[in-house]
């Protein structure tokens, strides 16, 4: 097991020490309920899901080592280190919308590129007069992979987007496979050439500013050229957004937080959520919350044959399908068709999920989605798609339960006096037992220190493979456990024991006494574990902490007294100290009070006088001589005194143990 | 510790009894009195509920080298006017602030002007807020977990030991148990917090294990009982507590030299905290567990077997029996004592045939 850490630590992320939980490490930890608008219970895949979405905002913001975890299946975790700004903290707590908005254009995910956009302009007669929507996206077409500084010429295909497929009626399906992104520009072409150059952020502004500022005023307008007739009408497309979109790189990380915030009634700039394309559209056109449900599965065709493509298949509202008969209907018009922007991109938290292209009316208010022909959708990408669509269907709030934000001082504090009391409490223990078992303390010591860095062990690995931090209340289980652990060993040393008093010879009363003692150690560790699994999975927050350590302990409990404890008494009785019963050995007969039995047999018994050994009666006549001779008087028979024999010597009390 | 060990010889032996078993109703009496008294604090006290279940803002500054509560009623008084704070002193250079929920700007103003008041660096203020329902949650889920553990290990007991009355008579000193630490709580007015439930709920698992300690040897004691009529039930199990009286001794203190440690430096250095909450409710809740594993758990248990039609009419067999021998001994002019110190002698379990084992070694041959 070390030597596997070892390894990790070699050639993997792992560490020797164990990764701390927050309240030890310090940062801000916020509790949050999800719920949904109408009070229905939520489902553990939309727990999932808000995770992902939120998981995905936190990564994106650029906190490192964000957890965020479900617990007992309807609170959400999330524990940020360090103390986060006020805006990652409302970006945790906003909920997340789904929105159908119609494609206006689409382009591949970098910025505008200067060198481009100048070859485009020298090959264009005039270039004031290039409609936006119609030309200029060109120019950054995911194809063209020059507008992407940092790719090379041979990601070409890879730039494409991947979510895209066909959404057809689950009735009557016919229609092409995906259409093409916006068609191809000959202008475009001498752009082709690999221009590997990055430009400065002034430049990239200058050259979005010229290809968006199609009036030449110098003034980015925010107000449409003509009143759009429909959400799909490219006029939506001001200058302001098509700088937006020019200046909008959906390569930087940043830029795929997501957080929801969209006006729903006006465009939007959004990225694709993998990062892969990003896209001007057009006013939502149907709220997530009209979807009855998603699911994903094999395709069915009209013939009832199951092909080997998987689908998504959403059900809207009765509503929902109406809109979406309308929207279909527009999207598959032959104009719309024609240029290309016969697609509708599903919105889910501010990011594109999926842009599909719609071929014809759907009526039914069922559709299905599948994957384009040259890139078909994977089992895992259409279940992804489906809980997405899901979650959008039922958007939940979060509920901030409660917000905690813990000190990296206290919590190294916290640690510290935690480690402080650990050992305190240790070396109590070491030396009551060294009072009260003498040198079987130190099998004891041995075992509790075999035990703790067996644990050590298992808490580092586990934070290496199973990301499990340390919290306090898992500290506090472990410091605990201390005790549990020794109680093992106090049920083993006072059986042995037991059996010595019985008269057994001291390799037979190990023997014996293990044999009793296993049974008691077993049936009181099961009590233990039983209950550290029960508080473990249905118990929250730092119960969970403490279950696990308590569970951890005594299964490694179990192991230490079976493979360690017990193997070593053995070794140790053959040793002359501890096998002929020294007085220091803690297994000394006379000391614990080893006589002949009293029972003779045949329902007799023998009296105290001849349960002596020889060496006890020799002893007492010495004494008694002595005494006899102290004393100018003839001495009583014995010194009959049991009040001052406590605070004699170990010999002359049992001598008179044995008297009375 | 010679004495220690001696006094362990003599119980084990049992040339020294405490009549634990015997005294049984007045050990009852004691804990219904506790268990009364308990209920009592809290019906009339109440428990004092941690700012989890109460739900609100918690600020706490650290490093501060003045704490005064009052400058943190006024940084209040500031932001909010119609609240009072609660303050706390935490260790000895740290304050708590506790007040009623704060928005969030009131909170980050507070923030400031605790930070300024108190002359530390911004960052040492830190912020937190519960909704109340937060610790009611966990509270819910604790009381869930409980039960279903108390059906589970009643099973498991029942199992192992292959007597209801055991299962029970566990039960019944666990519930006296958690029943008593939430007494004492309410009496000193601590409060309760999710690390306090965390501390209760493993005075469950100590409880039981403690009490299947000394239920494993009554069971072994006990074993075959109707087969002799030197003992009665109720002796027989009397002798196993008093033979694992020092086991049960050393393990207390061993169990509760690390949390007594917790507590001292949870109390003592740190202040109010998760490790003096857990560490408070386990000191108390493991003292009480292995008092009743020896005064509740085993007198119970021999209640409840006696109502064993079969071991009632061997306890009055046993006590028959006796009464003629002892008859029998005045005749000869024998005293009672006498006779009854010899039927004590020995082992309750049979030693069994060693084998070989009985063996004088041999020495090793050089």
């Amino acid at each position: 097991m070390f030597g596997t850490v070892a390894a990790g630590t070699k050639w993997s992320d792992a560490t020797w020490t164990p990764s701390l939980a927050l309240d030890l490490e310090g940062g801000t930890q916020l509790i949050l309920t999800p719920k949904t608008e109408d009070g229905d219970p939520i489902t553990s895949d939309q727990v999932n899901e808000a995770i992902r979405i939120i998981r995905q905002r936190v990564d994106a913001s650029g906190v490192a080592e964000a957890e965020i975890t479900s617990q007992g299946g309807q609170n959400i975790v999330v524990a940020l280190p360090g103390s986060p700004s006020e805006e990652t903290l409302d970006l945790v707590r906003r909920s997340a919308q789904m929105r159908f908005r119609p494609v206006l254009v689409e382009a591949g995910p970098g910025q505008i590129d200067p060198a481009q956009l100048a070859a485009a302009q020298e090959q264009a007669t005039d270039p004031s007069a290039v409609d936006p929507g119609a030309v200029d996206p060109g120019t950054v077409d995911p194809t063209d992979t020059a507008t992407d500084p940092a790719t090379d010429p041979a990601t070409e295909e890879t730039t494409e987007p991947a979510a895209d497929g066909v959404v057809r009626g689950t009735v009557g399906t016919t229609g092409t496979e995906v259409t093409t992104p916006p068609s191809e520009e000959p202008t475009e072409e001498p752009a082709e050439e690999p221009t590997a150059t990055s430009y400065t952020q002034e430049e990239i502004e200058a050259a979005a500013m010229t290809a968006s500022d199609t009036n030449g005023d110098g003034v980015l307008s925010d107000e449409p050229t003509a009143e759009p007739t429909s959400a799909s009408d490219q006029a939506w497309i001001t200058e302001q957004l098509t700088y937006d979109f020019y200046m909008l790189d959906c390569t930087d990380p940043a830029n795929l937080v997501g957080g929801g915030g969209d006006d729903p009634d006006a465009p939007l700039v959004a990225c694709a959520d993998d990062g892969t394309a990003k896209y001007i559209l057009g006013p939502m056109e149907i709220a997530g919350t009209e979807i009855s449900s998603a699911s994903s599965g094999l395709q069915v065709t009209e013939s009832g044959t199951v092909t080997n493509d998987y689908v998504v298949n959403i059900e809207f509202t009765s509503e929902g399908g109406e809109k979406f008969a309308t929207v279909t209907e527009r999207l598959a018009s032959p104009e719309q068709q024609a240029n290309g922007t016969n697609r509708f991109a599903m919105v889910l938290d501010g990011l594109v999920i999926s842009a599909p292209s719609v071929t014809e009316k759907i009526p039914s208010g069922e559709a299905q989605i599948s994957g384009s022909s040259a890139n078909p959708f994977t089992r895992d990408q259409a279940t992804a798609l489906a809980n997405q669509l899901n979650f959008g269907a039922l958007p939940i709030t979060f509920e901030v339960q409660s917000e905690e934000q813990i000190s990296a001082t206290l919590g190294t504090e916290q640690l510290e006096r935690g480690l402080l009391a650990g050992l305190i409490g240790l070396i109590l223990v070491v030396i009551y037992s060294l009072i009260q078992y003498r040198g079987l303390a130190v099998v004891t010591v041995a075992s509790l220190v075999v035990a703790g860095s067996l644990v050590y062990g298992v808490i580092a690995m586990l934070s290496w493979v199973q990301g499990y931090r340390l919290s306090l209340p898992g500290v506090a289980g472990l410091i605990v456990a201390i005790g549990i652990t020794a109680d093992s060993f106090i049920v083993y040393f006072e059986r042995i024991r037991d059996e010595v008093r019985e008269g057994r010879r001291l390799d037979a009363a190990v023997e014996e006494g293990w044999k009793r003692a296993r049974r008691t150690i077993l049936a009181s560790d099961a009590v233990n574990l039983l209950a550290a699994i029960v508080l473990y999975f249905l118990a929250v927050g730092g119960v969970r902490g403490f279950a696990f350590t308590l569970g951890l302990t005594t299964i490694i409990d179990l192991i230490v007294v079976m493979l360690f404890t017990h193997p070593m008494v053995q070794l140790l009785t053959r040793t002359k100290f501890f096998g002929e019963g020294h007085r220091l050995s803690g297994l000394d007969p006379e000391h614990l009070g080893a006589t002949v039995s009293a029972y003779k047999g045949r329902g007799r018994f023998r009296s105290a006088e001849e349960r002596m050994s020889i060496a006890e009666r020799r002893r007492r006549d010495a004494e008694v001589a002595a005494e006899s001779a102290a004393s100018p008087e003839p001495a009583e028979d014995s010194p009959d005194d049991p009040g001052g024999s406590a605070d004699e010597s170990v010999t002359s009390a049992t001598a008179k143990d044995g008297e009375k | 510790m010679a004495n220690f060990a001696k006094f362990g010889n003599e119980l084990y032996s049992g040339k020294r009894s405490f009549d634990i078993v015997g005294h049984r109703r007045r050990w009852f009496a004691i804990a219904i009195g506790l268990i009364v008294l308990s209920g009592l604090l809290v019906g009339i006290r109440g428990i004092n509920p941690g700012i989890e279940f109460r739900g609100g803002s918690e600020f706490t500054v650290s490093g501060t080298s003045n704490p005064d509560p009052q400058l943190a009623q006024d940084a209040l008084a500031e932001v909010n006017s119609e609240q009072v704070a609660r303050v706390t002193t935490v260790g000895s250079s740290a304050i708590r602030v506790q007040t009623e929920e704060l928005t969030d700007t009131e909170t980050s103003e507070l923030a400031d002007l605790l930070a300024e008041a108190y002359d530390v660096p911004a960052g040492d203020v830190t912020s937190s807020f519960v909704g109340p329902s937060w610790g009611a949650d966990v509270t819910a889920k604790a009381v869930q977990g409980l039960v279903i553990f108390l059906v589970l290990v009643t099973l498991v007991m029942a199992l192992y030991f292959r007597r209801w009355s055991m299962a029970i008579a566990a039960l019944i000193a666990l519930l006296h148990d958690l029943v008593i630490t939430i007494g004492l709580y309410a009496g000193v007015g601590f409060e309760v917090t999710p690390a306090t439930v965390i501390g209760f709920l493993t005075i469950l698992g100590y409880s039981l294990y403690d009490t299947v300690v000394v239920f494993d040897k009554v069971r072994e004691n006990t074993e075959g009982v109707l087969d002799q009529t030197r003992y009665t039930y109720a002796e027989a199990a009397n002798l196993a507590v008093n033979q694992t009286l020092v086991r049960s001794i050393n393990t207390s203190v061993v169990g509760l030299l690390p949390v007594a440690s917790i507590l001292f430096v949870g109390a003592f250095l740190l202040g109010a905290g998760t490790l003096r909450d857990i560490a408070l409710a386990l000191f108390i809740g493991m003292l009480f567990s292995t008092l009743s594993s020896i005064f509740i758990a085993t007198p119970m248990e021999v209640v409840l077997r006696q109502r064993d039609p079969k071991i009632a009419a061997h306890t009055a067999k046993v006590l028959e029996l006796r009464e003629r021998r002892v008859a029998e001994a005045e005749e000869v002019g024998l005293s009672a004592d006498e006779v009854l110190a010899g039927s004590r002698a020995g082992g309750l379990v049979a030693g069994r045939h060693l084998g070989q084992g009985a063996q004088p070694r041999r020495r090793a041959k050089r």
